[in-house]
């Protein structure tokens, strides 16, 4: 598929497949074009030609088409409605179902992220602005989850966290496919995703470049040096 | 010195206005939190209230509370008119395109209004009897506690709606981060309508409850609009609990003024009071520096 901004490139020739039950990382430097796909994966944007398919048929129209179809994202830096309550955010993660009245899953849902992200227990009354940015980030993922994504579009989520709390969030999306959810991870910390992920893919300039095994990614020296900056080469 | 009835008097008469400019000034957040637009034909929505109700009380002779029900709800009407048919269409999304039509809005239904009610001023009854009440030598009509007392309740319905509701939580979420909503899969340009409809239902609401007290005309929301705003502004421009303060802030500012000063200075204040918070202090009593809720 292809998209532009105006007049320039943002995507051209991207094919992409993401598996249920599987996390797919795709990885990319700044300005790669990584948010533009997701949003079109999302339906906020149309791309200027090809498709999105899902379960093999055309997706169906509209962000929130999308998201009643399964197809969720928690968008870069956050986003989550600040002065909103942790509780009324993650309740806005089920937005459609709460409005198709659904209150009683929607309540177990909830109980099941507070498993999920024990730290959200104890801030459940307050202002999602006050968080920290880890806590937030817990925050975007588990309101994102309140939809019951077949697809959860990850993007970023370790973005300006501390290792720690970034290996925290990694552990989660590592346990995701396993309730069958299928996981795209957008990420820079190319090891950090490999590592979590059964395929990789690398976007440079709007084009796919590489598409395989984490392995084959993590192990060729060339395509880290080139695709993934001299910086992840340093780390084992 | 004045006397203590004498305050008391004008502190009545604040109240009662003050609670209509709250319920303006509401309509304008509800508006501007949900799409950013500064909404200029939010005055014309109590002119549009009055003249519905008078319309169903003298001419069809309904009994109160249909009459007050359908034009609240003609109001609401027209309030989703505006945002369906003369926003939504535009091919701009620049906010000042959008704000400028909400003037020819302005206009358009003021237009309207002439000419399916003329120019003359009409009179609508008050909702009870008119005997005056006496309250430690202040005088006041029963009108004056219909205000009062229906503006709480708007208030307390309309911070449930945003408190309990998942709709209402929705437009909350959407004021904050319209992208983000829309990730959730929240219908933000069904809530834009909502949030019109509902202006226009305030709008209503403000004029079917002062203009038994002031008097009816196609154009009386014209200045009740532009206070209503200046309340707006003053409690900090789409804070909910800033509309309510502003509202009764000014309205009591008007009323002490004049009875203090003369009553000459009584439309002055609201403009004064607005371009000294427009320099003194721009994001209002309430708003935070950023302009955020
Ligand atoms: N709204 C927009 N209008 C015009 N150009 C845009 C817009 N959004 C992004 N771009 C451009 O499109 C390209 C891809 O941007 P995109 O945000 O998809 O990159 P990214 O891979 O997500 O980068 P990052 O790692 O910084 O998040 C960039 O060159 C960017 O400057
Ligand atoms: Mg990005």
């Amino acid at each position: 598929m292809h998209f532009r901004y105006g007049l320039a490139h943002a995507l051209e020739d991207v094919s992409l497949t993401v598996a249920p039950g599987e996390v797919t990382s795709l990885l990319g430097m700044n300005g790669a074009g990584k948010t533009t796909l997701l949003n079109i994966l999302s339906g906020l944007l149309k791309p200027a030609s090809g498709q999105v398919l899902l379960d093999g048929a055309p997706a169906p129209k509209g962000a929130a088409a999308r998201v009643r179809a399964g197809v969720v994202q928690a968008p870069e830096g956050r986003q989550v409605f600040a002065p909103l309550t942790v509780r009324e955010n993650l309740e806005m993660g089920a937005y459609l179902r709460l409005r198709a009245g659904q209150r009683a899953a929607v309540a177990e849902d909830l109980e099941h992220m507070l498993a999920l992200f024990p730290a959200l227990r104890e801030r459940l009354g307050q202002e999602a602005g006050k968080l920290s940015g880890g806590e937030q980030q817990m925050l975007a993922m588990a309101r994102a989850l309140m939809a019951r994504p077949r697809y959860l579009l990850l993007d970023e989520p370790s973005l300006g966290l501390s290792p720690k709390m970034a290996a925290e969030i990694f552990k989660v999306v590592r346990g995701l496919p396993a309730s069958g959810c299928g996981v795209l991870l957008v990420e820079q910390n190319a090891l950090g995703a490999l590592a979590v992920s059964s395929r990789g893919y690398i976007l440079t300039n709007g084009r796919i470049r590489f598409s395989g095994a984490p392995a084959d990614i993590a192990c060729d020296p060339l395509l880290r040096e080139a695709f993934l900056g001299p910086d992840q080469g340093a780390k084992p | 010195m004045p006397s203590g009835s004498a305050l008391l008097q004008y502190a009545i008469s604040g109240l009662t206005t003050g609670a209509v400019y709250a319920l303006v000034a509401l309509g304008y957040n509800l508006v501007y939190n949900a799409t950013r637009v500064v909404n200029f034909a939010q005055g014309d929505f109590l002119s549009l209230g009055g003249l519905i109700m008078y319309s169903l009380l003298a001419a069809a002779g309904l009994p109160l509370v249909p009459a007050l029900l359908l034009a609240l709800a003609g109001a609401a009407l027209a309030g989703a008119a505006v945002e369906r048919l003369c926003l939504r269409p535009a091919k701009s999304r620049e906010i000042m395109v959008l704000i400028f039509i909400t003037v020819a809005a302005s206009i358009l239904l003021r237009g309207g209004m002439k000419h399916l009610w003329g120019k003359q001023a009409l009179a609508l009854p008050p909702w009870s009897h008119e005997v005056p009440l006496k309250v430690a030598g202040a005088a006041f009509t029963p009108q004056n506690l219909w205000v009062v007392g229906v503006t709480l309740l708007a208030i307390l319905a309309l911070s449930l709606f945003f408190g309990r509701t998942t709709v209402g939580k929705a437009m909350r979420a959407m004021a904050a981060n319209p992208r983000a909503a829309a990730l959730m899969g929240i219908d933000t340009r069904g809530l834009a309508t909502l949030s019109f409809a509902l202006a226009g239902g305030l709008g209503a609401l403000a004029g079917v409850l002062i203009t038994p007290i002031t008097s009816l005309s196609y154009d009386v929301g014209l200045l009740m609009g532009l206070k209503g705003f200046a309340a707006a502004v003053l409690g900090g421009y789409g804070c909910f609990v800033g509309a309510v303060a502003g509202g009764l802030g000014l309205g009591l500012m008007e009323s002490l003024g004049a009875g203090l000063l003369s009553s000459a200075y009584k439309d002055v204040i609201a403009f004064v009071v607005l371009l000294a918070v427009l320099f003194l202090r721009p994001q209002g009593l309430f708003g935070s520096k950023e302009g955020q809720r």
